[in-house]
């Protein structure tokens, strides 16, 4: 397994971190882009998800929505991007195709994970007093969480893989350095870049889960 | 004359593309179907012993989900690039990492399936002198069946548009066209590709409903009683 010890070399030669196209910028742009598109699709999905599920209607919307965005091909979108004025506004075709691609998950898994809140739950609520917007905060909200954070956790996957692919047509993120590493035929450089990529994805979800169970709403209560 | 200008003047919308790379298009869109066809075929035969073992209890369930899961994390680019070492450059890795994706989906669904399959069932077979195997095949199976194709459905649809990646590799099918125009904006060809990907994902899908349908008939007599056939698919989407 000698590219294994050569993608090492890769990664701790400080050489390659520094610069404009080294992997600290890489990495920068990287969380940069998905941070803003994961910020954006949150702030579009969310609030219409929750509204839908609370009002109990679009479910037809939701289901097809994430039907789409598994049957189109990120490269493809990204690549036409490119055919458009938009390739020359920096990390704009990127974000535009990351939140495209963020908020059929956000979307879907919050949407049903409002209408399956128990429709016994929501009458006991109703009949305990509670107006719709206490029902939303303190009844459906809570319920629905597991479910949120379940599409914010596949959200932020994707939100990192599709920026990887961003470097297929060009653009900016950590994908850059495996593009590159193909283009010179530098298999430890392609290797190096594609850990890099992986660590990156799975620390995000790894940090998500803990972030879940440190904010979760309902396990607070039980452990009080 | 118009149709040679459509070329020069890169619209997005080419009849004269269409005619004069048919055969491209056509040998592009046979490697994207037999490559998705082999990942996803390969992925059922690895993902089902997979969810049987996983069945034998916790011990086996939490390494396998934990797994596969783990699997399904790492960005396409990623995947492909690690095995790189492994296969070269070959379909086999593209086909390789499409496997590996397709487990995730597949072996959640088989599953979940197979743990659907009410006690009584499995009871009345086992009074009836069904050994494990029979049992299996002829009474877990097909009531499992329907969760299964939801499953197989997903990962060809989600194979088919992950297949364009394998571009980086010269093995991505569609994406092949795709990556070929990029560096002259070629327009129509990143267009027509696009659709086209978009299209076989469609026509995938619905050739698996079809087999799903043929497959499971005692269904299709709730799925036209009305609107439980919508809830079906609903059904798929939060499993």
């Amino acid at each position: 397994m000698g590219v294994i010890a050569e993608a090492w070399t890769w990664l701790t030669t400080g050489a390659n971190w520094s610069g404009d196209g080294g992997a600290a910028h890489r990495l920068a742009e990287h969380l940069y882009v998905s941070g803003i598109a994961l910020a954006v699709a949150c702030l579009i999905a969310l609030p219409v998800a929750l509204y839908l599920g609370h009002v109990g209607k679009g479910g037809g919307l939701a289901v097809n929505l994430s039907n789409v965005g598994r049957a189109v091909p990120v490269f493809a979108v990204l690549a036409l991007f490119m055919m458009t004025p938009l390739r020359n506004s920096g990390y704009l075709p990127t974000v535009i195709a990351l939140v495209l691609f963020a908020v059929p998950p956000l979307l879907t898994n919050a949407y049903v994970g409002m209408t399956e809140v128990d429709r016994s739950v929501r009458e006991a609520a109703r009949g305990m007093g509670m107006s719709g917007t206490q029902l939303f905060v303190r009844v459906e909200l809570p319920l629905a969480y597991p479910m949120i954070m379940t599409g914010l956790r596949s959200a932020a996957v994707q939100v990192i893989a599709t920026a990887s692919i961003a470097a297929m047509v060009g653009l900016g993120g950590l994908g850059r350095i495996i593009t590159a590493g193909f283009n010179t035929y530098d298999t430890a450089q392609v290797f190096a870049g594609a850990v890099l990529v992986a660590l990156l994805a799975l620390v995000v979800e790894g940090v998500l889960v803990a972030l879940d169970r440190l904010l979760s709403p309902l396990r607070r209560r039980r452990t009080v | 004359m118009a149709g040679q200008n459509c070329l020069v003047a890169n619209d997005w919308i080419c009849g004269e593309y269409l005619r004069s790379r048919s055969h491209e298009l056509t040998e592009a869109t046979v490697q994207h179907i037999w490559i998705t066809a082999a990942s996803v075929l390969i992925g059922l035969a690895v993902a089902f012993p997979l969810a049987l073992l996983a069945r034998r209890g916790r011990h086996f369930a939490g390494p396998v989900l934990g797994l596969t899961t783990v699997l399904y994390t790492v960005p396409s680019l990623a995947m492909f690039s690690l095995l790189l070492p492994l296969f070269g450059l070959s379909a086999a890795l593209v086909v390789t990492g499409l496997v590996l994706y397709s487990l995730t989906i597949l072996v959640r669904n088989i599953l979940a399936g197979l743990e659907a399959v009410p006690q009584e069932a499995r009871e009345a077979a086992t009074g009836m002198g069904y050994g494990p195997v029979r049992l299996l095949w002829e009474v877990e199976l097909p009531l499992a069946l329907p969760a299964l194709m939801a499953g197989l459905r997903i990962a060809t649809v989600s194979t088919v548009a992950l297949t364009t990646v394998g571009s980086l590799v010269g093995k991505g099918g569609l994406g092949n066209l795709i990556e070929d125009a990029l560096p002259s904006f070629f327009k129509a060809q990143v267009l027509t590709a696009s659709v086209l990907c978009v299209l076989l994902a469609v026509a995938a899908d619905l050739l698996l409903l079809g087999v799903q349908r043929l497959l499971t008939p005692w269904t299709r007599i709730r799925t036209s009683a009305g609107a439980s056939g919508v809830q079906g698919i609903a059904k798929t989407e939060a499993g």
